[in-house]
């Protein structure tokens, strides 16, 4: 497995003294970036991050294997 | 009425101050017999300070509402001569369990590693806490404790504060140099004052009911979100002392709070949580919303503001009482400076700087886990569920899982106190640190590194063996602690160091190396410690004009 799932959030240049601290940072952030959004428009905001994280990554090993894990158990839906 | 407690009753002693036509006065008065108010007191007896407390009830927290003290609470309240007493009585934990619609998926545990003296936390019912405090207080000669003494008037001149307190004999009048407002969140000072405590309520409510059973669930901190019994919420089981158990039940903002506190409503609640055929007894109920919110500055001339009336958290994450004990750690070792006019007034300010800084790390930690556990949108429960779902098995999810950041102790980087590094150091210990324990040896008998700093500034100076101090260090040493603010120092030396001792000076073995190594100290390394116990410098070498440079920093002169 390429795909980093241990915990790997970090400030860009200064030192935490929580292990929580840059997640928590994070998660902060990822809910206000979606503040006063309907959920179509939070979709395409999702959409757009996605996106967007994935070229920075670029490894296609790395984004099969997220793909994978975040497919994962769920099913289709047949319509 | 509870079932495993009885309020004790302080009775009302009328006092000499209230037979005078003059206005008596005293050094130092704290308004609020609350843990952070009797936490004052604590302190400014171990200190030697006259002082006094007034408190308009005449009993301990009617109904528990604090449940969990940290390692640092305990290290402080030790210092004052009464954790032990705690512990014994309280259940100590360390590990905490998070369930996602009934699964475990993260277990944590908060000691961050051996060779500390005090556990992770206990949990123990407020009123015992405050009892136990009261208790040690009768102890110190300097502090007296004036129950049903109601502060109902605050006038504030350059030279003193005068207060009115209400008393079943009547109104009398008192003076004082320094006020310590302890009178809860609800702070009528603070309001006489014209201040305000800013902040937001959360649109949530929270039922807590404890029971009494006979179980033997362990020691845990047990989060459920989503649980079946409670779909949809949250909920929190938490053991304490006396077969106590503390639930949290997440309710919504739409709950009716007079409705959901009737024992009918209650008891299927409780039921459903611990199973049919558990034997419980109601003890004691409530229903709560939160606040996050602060005072813009925590002093204001003579007026000095600390735990709830100065800021106030919700509780997931324990960090009410819990950080108002490190406001009265820091406080009262400077307002004895400056009583004995050693220091100049403006050290108070860096209480104000270093505990408002410590009020919006706690109040930022509370929120965001208020947040994660009610979600505002539903983006934001989609996030929260998913990272609950993906933490079963992968570990960045795990920590974000957010059921409260457990207190921790505030690290005052940025203090105006601090004298910044000139040297590398690795590890943590970083100026404005709180010291991290370790377990050591003295006269061939254990203690703790903690325990032997007495309130005091303190030079600790690591050394490989005893034989190797220089002679003319060995002397400073000694002068130091005649100095008129002393500062006293102990002598670390290494595991395997020569065991003796240099008279006048207290002298550690680093029995396990584990000082050494959290400190990265080498041979001669010096680090300088405030009374609270914070790190204020540290240098490779030890040379007396800086030791002095920083302790002069934070006298003023
Ligand atoms: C449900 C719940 C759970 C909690 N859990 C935790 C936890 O696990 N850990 C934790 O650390 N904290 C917890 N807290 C927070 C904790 O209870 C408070 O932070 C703590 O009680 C604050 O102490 P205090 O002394 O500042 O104020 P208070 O406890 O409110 O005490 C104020 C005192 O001032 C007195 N007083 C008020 N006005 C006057 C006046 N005018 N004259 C004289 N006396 C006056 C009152 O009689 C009272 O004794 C919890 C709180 C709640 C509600």
């Amino acid at each position: 497995m390429k795909l980093n799932t241990k915990t790997n959030f970090h400030p860009t240049d200064s030192h935490f003294f929580r292990a929580y601290r840059a997640g928590d940072d994070f998660y902060e952030a990822l809910i206000e970036m979606h503040r006063g959004l309907s959920d179509e428009l939070s979709a395409k905001v999702n959409a757009r991050l996605i996106l967007l994280l994935a070229n920075h990554i670029g490894d296609l090993t790395v984004l099969h294997e997220a793909m994978g894990l975040a497919r994962g158990e769920i099913e289709k839906v047949d319509s | 009425m509870l079932a495993t407690y009885q309020n004790p009753i302080y009775e009302y002693e009328r006092s000499v101050d209230q037979n005078t036509d003059q206005i008596p006065h005293h050094p130092v008065i704290i308004v609020g017999g609350g843990p952070v108010g009797l936490a004052a007191g604590l302190d400014a007896g171990v200190h030697g300070i006259n002082a006094l407390i007034l408190d308009e009830s005449d009993t301990v927290s009617v109904g528990s509402r604090a449940v969990c003290y940290a390692k640092r609470s305990l290290e402080i309240l030790n210092r004052w001569g009464c954790a032990q007493r705690m512990i014994d009585k309280g259940v100590t934990w360390k590990v905490g369990k998070i369930f996602f619609r009934d699964k475990l998926i993260r277990q944590f545990d908060l000691l961050p590693a051996p060779g500390h003296e005090q556990p992770a936390f206990i949990n123990l019912q407020q009123y015992y806490l405050e009892q136990y405090m009261v208790e040690r207080l009768r102890e110190l000669e300097s502090v007296e404790v004036r129950w049903k003494n109601k502060v109902i008037d605050v006038v504030e001149d350059e030279r003193k504060v005068t207060l009115t307190i209400d008393t079943p004999d009547g109104p009398y009048s008192l003076s004082c140099d320094w006020l310590v407002v302890a009178d809860g969140a609800n702070s009528g000072i603070r309001a006489r004052m014209g201040l305000e405590s800013d902040g937001k309520v959360f649109q949530d409510r929270f039922l807590i009911v404890d029971v009494v059973m006979k179980q033997d669930a362990p020691p845990e901190r047990w989060f459920s979100f989503d649980p079946s019994y409670h779909r949809g919420w949250s909920t929190l089981l938490h053991r304490q002392a006396d077969d106590v158990y503390r639930l949290d039940f997440q309710l919504g903002w739409n709950a009716d709070p007079v409705e959901e506190k009737k024992p009918e409503n209650i008891l299927p609640r409780v039921k459903a949580m611990l199973g049919e055929g558990v034997d419980f007894e109601l003890e004691w109920a409530s229903v709560y919303t939160f606040t996050c919110r602060r005072m813009e500055k925590f002093r204001h001339g003579r007026l000095l503001y600390t735990g709830d009336a100065a800021h106030q958290v919700s509780p997931f994450g324990a960090r009410g009482a819990n950080s108002g004990f490190q406001d009265v750690d820091n406080l009262i070792w400077k307002l004895d400076l400056v009583l004995q006019g050693k220091a100049k007034p403006s050290l108070l300010d860096s209480y104000c700087e270093e505990r408002v800084a410590a009020a919006e790390e706690n109040i930022m930690n509370s929120t965001r886990s208020t947040d994660f556990i009610t979600p505002k949108s539903n983006v934001s429960r989609l996030f929260r569920d998913t990272v609950l779902e993906l933490a079963e098995h992968h570990e960045f999810a795990q920590l974000l899982t957010n059921s409260g950041r457990l207190s921790d102790p505030s690290i005052l980087t940025d203090s105006m106190l601090n004298t910044p590094d000139s040297s590398n150091f690795a590890g943590d210990m970083v100026p404005g640190s709180p010291l991290d324990d370790a377990p050591m040896e003295m006269g061939g008998e254990e203690r703790w590194l903690l325990n032997t700093l007495d309130g005091r500034f303190h030079l600790l100076y690591f050394i490989e063996d005893l034989a190797s101090l220089e002679p003319f260090h060995q002397s400073v040493l000694i002068e130091m602690q005649q100095q008129s603010v002393p500062v006293i120092p102990i002598i670390v030396c290494g595991e395997f160091g020569s065991i003796g001792s240099i008279d006048g000076i207290t002298t550690l073995v680093d029995a396990k190396g584990l000082a050494k190594q959290r400190f990265d100290a080498e041979q001669g390394t010096v680090y300088l410690v405030r009374p609270d116990q914070h790190v204020l410098g540290r240098w490779r070498k030890f040379d007396l004009e800086k030791v002095s440079a920083a302790v002069d920093k934070v006298l003023g002169s």
